[in-house]
């Protein structure tokens, strides 16, 4: 079987028709005054699953996870969580914990209390909490940190303490807001991975909310792309790369070079797309492009091939000069400027030490690409 | 004193020019307090060990400095602590230091009561008025205090304001006796002290992240047991700055009894202005000013290391 | 942040600036009432400014207040401004403990330890009590407050402004008058106010260390207060809340004007 990307999944609830929606949003729409934060969305998660809402600030993601945990009402549609209806529930009464992308910590109590907080609250006897403290600590590796103040750990170490404070009630959902934001690259990468096995191992639905593509391709197993309080696409990380639905996901995630054109005609699954230039392009997986509308193709820096001369076997090659090229070390990017003006980024890794068909500047080169190397987006 | 400012860890290099300029910057308010503010102190405390005297000034040794060190010598034996024990031979004096404690004490837990909710209120409110909120609480700050405490006489007197109205409403059948007693004295420290409740308290309140509240709705714990749990722990440092900022000044106020209080009325400030003025007795006066620095002392040390340790964290 | 501002937030902020400004208001409106009783209305009249302005006592007080409060709050702000750099500055010297205290002792110190103390120090030199001695007392009491003032605008200074003065060739003297002061003047400029009317306002410092011939307006209008409530004193209090009131409103008003300004421009910037 084919797939998108290298991964195949197991665990894939989403394209089972019978399984049931876990958190629901049902046409939900929230404004503040004049503003429309969130507008009328419909999403669904399931359980255990790791959902990532991705998009740029004021995009409405940290306004449906507020939505969630009880922070605001929605102004109209609803949201269900297992079943039930969560309108006029207050967040002291929701069975979602939220990790708060300041932490949230509170200054004056130590660690250990900071974690034993939710579960005073619950009336929990003293050495049940005792006990799911310590199970606690030592789940993000902070036994000997029990008594410090929030103020004497690091900032890995706070974000640790506010995981653990999240999970320590054993919430059916966990928000997670913005969770690597104030963490260093290094430790963001380490932490991702740790956050995957948490989730892996308590078995709870996480719903993160980010504006890092990398961290929710990484960690998520669906990512809702959004922009202007709408969803723009939900899919799987490979999906989203791969099979963007539209100019703006396709452009938002990952570098990418867009053609805009009209198809000229169309076969089956493949369509020829001329460019204002008059430069043709052909290409297999159309969607739903009929002849005559005005589309892009899209194509990812990685999937194009930078060389020299035209590539006898080339469906798809177009003619330009090297204007610029980036040696990163595991690959080189180059920018070619087509005829038309039009700069196209191409990246080759660099799996030989020495290259046969060396390019530099000015030179005249050829981009070519298979007719299934990208996507054709009408939207 | 001058070597007192002469080490700095921080002399900027720019030549003796300048490190003689930044030492300035100590030394010339540095004299200035101790002259005016420290050596004071230490006057108030020799005159209160003297003897009072018909003549000008009314006390003896004067220490004439024209006499050079022998007069200085013989001045100090004349010098007793007859005044202190004079202190403790009158009840008045025992009975105003300790009715002025308890007036202050009462006073500044009153002014925490109403000022608490005016800090809280402010600190929830949208961003965009708080500058304004603040400033209308300034305001009366800067208009005079004596002025703030007599428009209180024609409030609150049995022909004033506040009775006219309780009795037009029916509330009352007999004006209210309030000027001249005690609750006159509260209400005129609260009134006047007010700002300075507010302001330390919403500062505290205001530098409160507000996630914290959400973190703590959002493990189980209703609004009001969150208010107890988060938010009062996490002002205190405000709740203590206010209460010294009321309390310390309070129990010397002498303006509000004075105006207020009537002649019925017992307070520390208004004993030693008596004592001072009417009586002209300024070694007694000395005595009873040199008791209440003392009682004041501990307060005032903790205050100033509440501002200093405040300053650090600010920095 | 989104929360609502709570009916009980609004109503215990409307509550507390009412009772604030109620006493205020009141004064104000029986200064303009015609009847010698002050607590009977007895319809609008502005009789008593006139005979206020007649009363030369109390002009004679007003000139001798506003004097002392000018010079006072100009010499408190130079010392209070040093006092602020001393502090802020230099974390290290001998006898900073001791004079951290005397900067924040004076503020929250009874002013009739304050005032008896200031007093026998001028009998003790043998300065000759008047105009000089409230004026020295006022500048020693004030400058703490200007100190505090402007220190909590220098523990928020950028360093590295300075820094970059000097770097750029600016002497320590000039980088001080050129940058440093530049940015902290809004609250030398506040720090000054607050002494002003600090010391417009003071009674009982004022009544130890003044002498013949310097009474001030606080003295004068206590010794008529004592006597009872009068109109002619609304009257001048009136008048002095006026001035007061104008004053911080018009320097806020100027403020706001220059903060709205700068967001502007930031705004503008940022689209171009």
């Amino acid at each position: 079987m084919k797939s998108l990307g290298s991964i195949r999944r197991s665990f894939a609830p989403w394209n089972d028709p019978n399984a049931k929606p876990y958190i629901r949003f049902e046409n939900v729409t929230k404004r503040f005054g004049e503003f429309t934060a969130v507008n009328d969305l419909t999403l669904t998660i399931f359980e255990r699953e790791f959902f990532a809402l991705l998009g740029a600030s004021g995009c409405g993601k940290s306004t449906l996870l507020r939505m969630l945990a009880g922070f605001e009402e929605p102004t109209s549609g609803r949201i269900l969580l297992d079943g039930q209806d969560l309108r006029g529930i207050p967040p002291y009464r929701r069975p979602v914990n939220m990790m708060f992308q300041s932490y949230a910590l509170f200054p004056h109590m130590t660690v250990e209390k900071n974690i034993a907080f939710g579960l005073k609250q619950e009336g929990m006897p003293a050495a049940d909490i005792a006990r799911r403290v310590a199970e606690m600590l030592k789940l993000v590796k902070l036994e000997q940190f029990a008594k410090r103040k929030p103020h004497q750990l690091s900032g890995g170490q706070r974000q640790r303490v506010a995981l653990a404070r999240s999970v320590a009630k054993r919430p059916k959902v966990l928000l997670l807001d913005e969770p690597l934001g104030a963490l260093d690259k290094k430790l963001r990468e380490e932490t991702q991975f740790e956050l995957m096995d948490l989730q892996q191992e308590l078995g709870l639905t996480f719903v993160v909310v980010t504006h890092d593509q990398e961290e929710a391709m990484t960690m998520a197993d669906r990512i809702a792309i959004m922009d202007k309080g709408q969803v723009m696409q939900v899919a799987t990380p490979a999906e989203v790369y791969e099979a963007p639905t539209s100019r703006f996901v396709a452009g938002f995630v990952g570098n990418i070079n867009m053609f805009e054109g009209k198809v000229a005609d169309r076969q089956a699954n493949t369509v020829r797309i001329t460019g204002p230039s008059g430069a043709e392009i052909t290409v297999e997986n159309a969607g739903d492009a009929a002849a005559g509308a005005d589309v892009a193709f899209a194509i990812r820096p990685e999937k194009i091939r930078v060389s020299s001369k035209r590539p006898a076997d080339a469906v798809n090659a177009l003619q330009g000069e090297v204007y610029d090229i980036a040696y990163l070390g595991d690959m080189t990017v180059y920018h070619v400027r087509l005829g038309d003006g039009q700069i196209v980024r191409a990246s080759s890794l660099n799996a030989q030490r020495v290259t046969e068909d060396p390019l530099t500047w000015s030179d005249s080169a050829w981009v070519s690409f298979r007719p299934d190397a990208g996507v054709v987006l009408t939207r | 004193m001058t070597d007192a400012a002469m080490s700095t860890t921080a002399v900027k290099a720019g030549g003796p020019v300048n490190a003689v300029l930044n030492r300035l910057v100590i030394i010339v308010p540095y004299l200035w307090l101790l002259f005016f503010f420290l050596v004071p102190f230490l006057i108030v405390f020799k005159i209160s060990l003297s003897q009072t005297a018909i003549a000008m000034p009314p006390y003896t040794p004067s220490f004439d400095l024209s006499e050079g060190i022998g007069g200085l010598l013989s001045g100090l034996k004349e010098l007793s602590f007859d005044n202190y024990v004079w202190l403790t031979q009158d009840p008045l004096y025992f009975n105003a230091y300790v009715s002025s404690v308890v007036i202050a004490a009462v006073s500044t837990l009153l002014t925490l009561l109403v000022g608490y909710p005016i800090a809280y209120g402010m600190a929830r409110a949208p961003t965009t008025i708080r500058p304004t909120l603040l400033m209308l609480v300034i305001l009366p700050f800067w208009t005079s205090f004596l002025i703030r405490v007599y428009a209180w006489i024609g409030i609150l007197k049995p022909e004033g304001l506040l009775n006219q109205v309780l009795l037009a409403t029916g509330i009352i059948s007999e004006p209210l006796i309030i000027l001249n007693t005690y609750t006159a004295i509260f209400i005129g420290i609260v009134y006047s002290y007010l700002p300075f409740m507010v302001l330390p308290l919403y500062s505290a309140l205001e530098k409160m992240d507000y996630s914290l509240i959400e973190a703590a709705e959002d493990l189980g714990c209703p609004p009001i047991m969150a208010f107890w749990k988060i938010t009062f722990p996490l002002s205190i440092p405000g709740v203590v700055a206010g209460c010294l900022l009321v309390f310390i000044p309070a129990v010397g106020e002498f303006v509000i009894p004075d105006l207020l209080g009537g002649s019925q009325t017992l307070m520390i400030g208004k004993t030693l202005w008596n004592e001072f003025f009417a009586n002209r007795d300024w070694p007694v006066s000395s005595a009873v000013a040199v008791i209440l620095l003392l009682i004041l002392i501990v307060p005032i040390v903790f205050f100033q290391q509440a501002q200093a340790k405040a300053q650090e964290q600010g920095r | 942040m989104n929360q609502t501002w709570s009916r009980f937030n609004v109503t215990s902020v409307f509550l507390g600036l009412a009772f604030l400004y109620l006493p205020i208001v009141l004064l104000v409106i029986y200064s303009f009432n015609e009847s010698k009783l002050v607590t009977v209305w007895g319809g609008f009249s502005t009789k008593w400014y006139g005979s206020l302005f007649q009363n030369q006592g109390l002009m004679d007080a007003a000139w001798v207040t506003i004097r002392v409060g000018l010079l006072s709050a100009t010499v408190a702000t130079v010392l209070g401004t040093m006092a602020a750099l001393a502090l802020t500055r230099y974390t290290r010297f001998r006898g900073r403990m001791l004079f951290s205290g005397m900067v924040f002792a004076p503020l929250v110190m009874p002013d009739v330890i304050t005032g008896l103390s200031l007093l026998l120090l001028f009998v003790a030199v043998g300065f000759d009590r008047g105009f000089v001695t409230v004026t020295l007392a006022h500048i020693t009491l004030t400058m703490c407050f200007v100190a505090v003032v402007v220190q909590s605008r220098l523990l928020t200074f950028d360093r590295s402004l300075e820094e970059a003065a000097m770097d750029l060739g600016a002497t320590p003297v000039k980088t001080f008058f050129q940058v440093t002061l530049p940015v902290i003047l809004p609250a030398i400029v506040s720090g000054w106010m607050l002494a002003f009317t600090l010391s417009l306002d003071d009674l009982v410092i004022a009544s130890f260390a003044s002498g013949p011939g310097a009474t001030t307006l606080p003295m004068k209008i206590y010794s008529q207060v004592r006597l009872g409530v009068t109109p002619e004193i609304n009257a001048a209090c009136t008048i002095l809340i006026g001035i007061v009131a104008a004053g911080v409103i018009v320097a806020s008003v100027f403020n706001k004007r220059r903060e709205v300004q700068r967001l502007r421009d930031e705004q503008a910037a940022q689209r171009g």
